[in-house]
């Protein structure tokens, strides 16, 4: 296995690598185009109109306020969730109190049950409390999930010795400066893959948001339905939504890759 | 634990006699509440935002329950005798489990055969796998409206291709099978690298001696990969399997934005209508709070049906 392998084998991959880009640069061809060469024949040859297609973008979304709420929705979402399956996770791997087997093993029961499946009476809900159109009405029903204490648990299982908790204990801390200077940082590794990973799970949520998110104060993915559900499809205008969309989280992608791709092997995000 | 700690206590304890110091009491409070406020927020939250939503609809969907009715009528099983008659929701179901197994059949396939490659001994091995990942993080709504585009009927580039090649274009948005296609596409396209690189993890834990022995019998290498790398990947491959189940049956984006003008009726005839988009189409178009719910547990009951028929066969591949 030491030798290095053939031409063949970098092809087919690069080959794999190319098709999973291309839909990235088809859009931005597409978007810096106008829409009148684009019932032509097609080019791989980017046009130069992208930035006025952006600026008609703008114009007919509220993209930038859009792009907020998306970062802050995702924000919110991803520190609450790293937070409280940090707790959870904790107090299941490391402490000792009644009932813990039962209420880990509701945890796992959990994990297979398809939340989204509860939408209606969430939405029932969110216009109860007059949150519908709020960015509250989004945040709340994902501050926790049991992945994340599933994940957090099975981490810190092996990550802190238990004389590390007992040595913090004989020293007269309490369990919550314990879980604060023990438990936080060595839980980081993993904290910061279920942050990222929570992040562009929230990032790109769509079904919620559309159903009580509106078009005056949309997160990103509702304001991209928004641009294409007009009677007749401007691709150009859309396709520059996309593009300019696809911008954060492909920077997101080149600075955290390395790590997104140890979660993924790691099993981070399972379903 | 309890026994180190006692005995720290008990040489505190000496210094205030008569009785035990506060400190050592709110320590013990401390040791028995704590872990139940650690754990708290998440049962809590769950608890209302996860299974109480979760069982509320099982309550509402024994109802005939509009939005803005005056008060909404108990009618016990009824939307769901009406869900078994109803043509819309079967064509819902098939559509789903078609645009199923058309996007996890091959992907499963080009997965494995994509993380067998990237199991040689590549030069820059992170960025290969990072380049297989691509897709995975791009926001879903972009991908399906570009995807949407590339499978325009008139000016999209696949009909293009398919034009070089003399094949006449295909209207993907109006035939059944054409639409399902596309969907899979979409969902192919996302899936595929991660799936692979979650195989990768599977194959690199295969023992190196497995391996070698085979190589002394002189199994080849294609022999190697079938007899070997397969059926230790097993396990794996039905966890794969499983939550692509899952997620599948629940698909809702990328149909729901294929129709170009954003209906949610699926198409024209409802050709590629799946079952949660059917319920966003009732609940939140047609207000028919009652019978969406009696569509989500249904649903729900399906994909439970669905996860514990995987978990027998996991355990029976597992045995």
């Amino acid at each position: 296995m030491t030798k290095r392998p053939s031409f063949a084998i970098y092809g087919i991959l690069a080959a794999f690598v190319l098709g999973s880009a291309f839909p990235f640069y088809w859009s931005f061809l597409v978007a810096s185009r106008d829409n009148s060469v684009l019932t032509g024949d097609f080019t791989l040859v980017p046009g130069g109109n992208f930035w006025s297609n952006a600026v008609r973008v703008f114009d007919t979304v509220p993209f930038w306020k859009a792009l907020g709420n998306s970062f802050i929705v995702s924000g919110t979402v991803t520190l609450s969730v790293v937070l409280l399956s940090t707790l959870a996770g904790f107090a299941f791997a490391k402490l000792r109190f009644r009932g813990r087997g039962v209420l880990f093993l509701f945890v796992v029961a959990t994990l297979a049950v398809p939340t989204q499946l509860g939408i209606i009476p969430l939405y029932m809900a969110m216009a109860e409390f007059g949150w519908a159109g709020e960015l509250e009405a989004v945040i709340v029903p994902n501050l926790v999930t049991a992945f994340g204490v599933f994940w957090m648990r099975q981490y810190l299982l092996d990550a802190i010795p238990d004389e590390l908790v007992e040595a913090a204990r004989m020293d007269g801390c309490s369990l919550w400066r314990t879980f604060w200077h023990v438990a936080l940082p060595a839980a980081r590794p993993a904290a910061a893959m279920l942050g990222v990973f929570t992040f562009m799970q929230s990032w790109n949520d769509f079904l919620w948001p559309l159903v009580v998110l509106n078009a005056d104060n949309p997160t990103l993915q509702v304001a991209l339905e928004k641009l294409q559900s007009g009677y007749y499809v401007d691709y150009s205008l859309v396709l520059a939504g996309t593009t300019l969309a696809t911008v954060p989280v492909l920077i997101v992608f080149l600075v955290l890759g390395r790590q997104i791709v140890a979660g993924v092997m790691q099993g981070a995000v399972k379903g | 634990m309890t026994a180190t700690l006692s005995k720290v206590d008990r040489g505190r304890a000496q210094e205030a006699r008569p009785r035990p110091p506060r400190r050592y009491r709110m320590s013990h409070v401390d040791a028995k509440v704590s872990p139940y406020l650690f754990v708290a927020p998440f049962f809590v939250l769950f608890g209302a935002i996860g299974l109480f939503p979760l069982l509320y609809t099982a309550y509402v969907s024994l109802f005939d329950w509009e939005v803005g009715a005056d008060e909404p009528l108990f009618i016990g099983l009824e939307n769901y005798r009406t869900l078994f008659d109803d043509g819309q929701f079967w064509n819902a179901l098939f559509n789903t489990f078609s645009i199923f197994l058309l996007s996890s059949v091959p992907q499963i396939i080009v997965a494995v055969v994509i993380a067998a490659l990237l199991n040689a001994n590549l030069r820059a091995r992170t960025g290969w796998r990072m380049g297989v990942l691509l897709p995975y993080v791009a926001s879903l709504v972009a991908l399906t409206i570009i995807f949407g585009n590339l499978f325009g009927p008139q000016y999209g580039l696949v009909n293009d291709v398919l034009g070089l090649i003399g094949i006449s274009p295909i209207d993907w948005q109006a035939s059944t099978f054409g639409s399902h296609v596309a969907i899979a596409s979409m969902v192919n396209w996302r899936w595929t690298g991660y799936n692979a690189l979650i195989i990768l993890a599977a194959m690199q834990a295969i023992p190196r001696d497995v391996y070698e022995a085979a190589l002394v019998d002189g199994a080849s290498a294609l022999r190697r990969f079938f007899s070997i790398t397969l059926p230790m990947l097993k396990p794996t491959l039905i966890f794969v399997i499983v939550t692509s189940t899952i997620g599948g049956l629940q698909i809702f984006t990328e149909p729901k934005l294929f129709e170009p003008s954003g209906g949610s009726g699926g198409g024209s005839e409802h050709q590629y209508q799946t079952v949660v988009l059917y319920l966003y189409q009732t609940a939140f178009q047609g207000l028919d709070l009652g019978y969406a719910s009696a569509i989500a547990w249904t649903l729900f009951l399906v994909v439970i049906g669905v996860a514990v028929l995987n978990f027998f066969l996991t355990r029976r591949a597992v045995k």
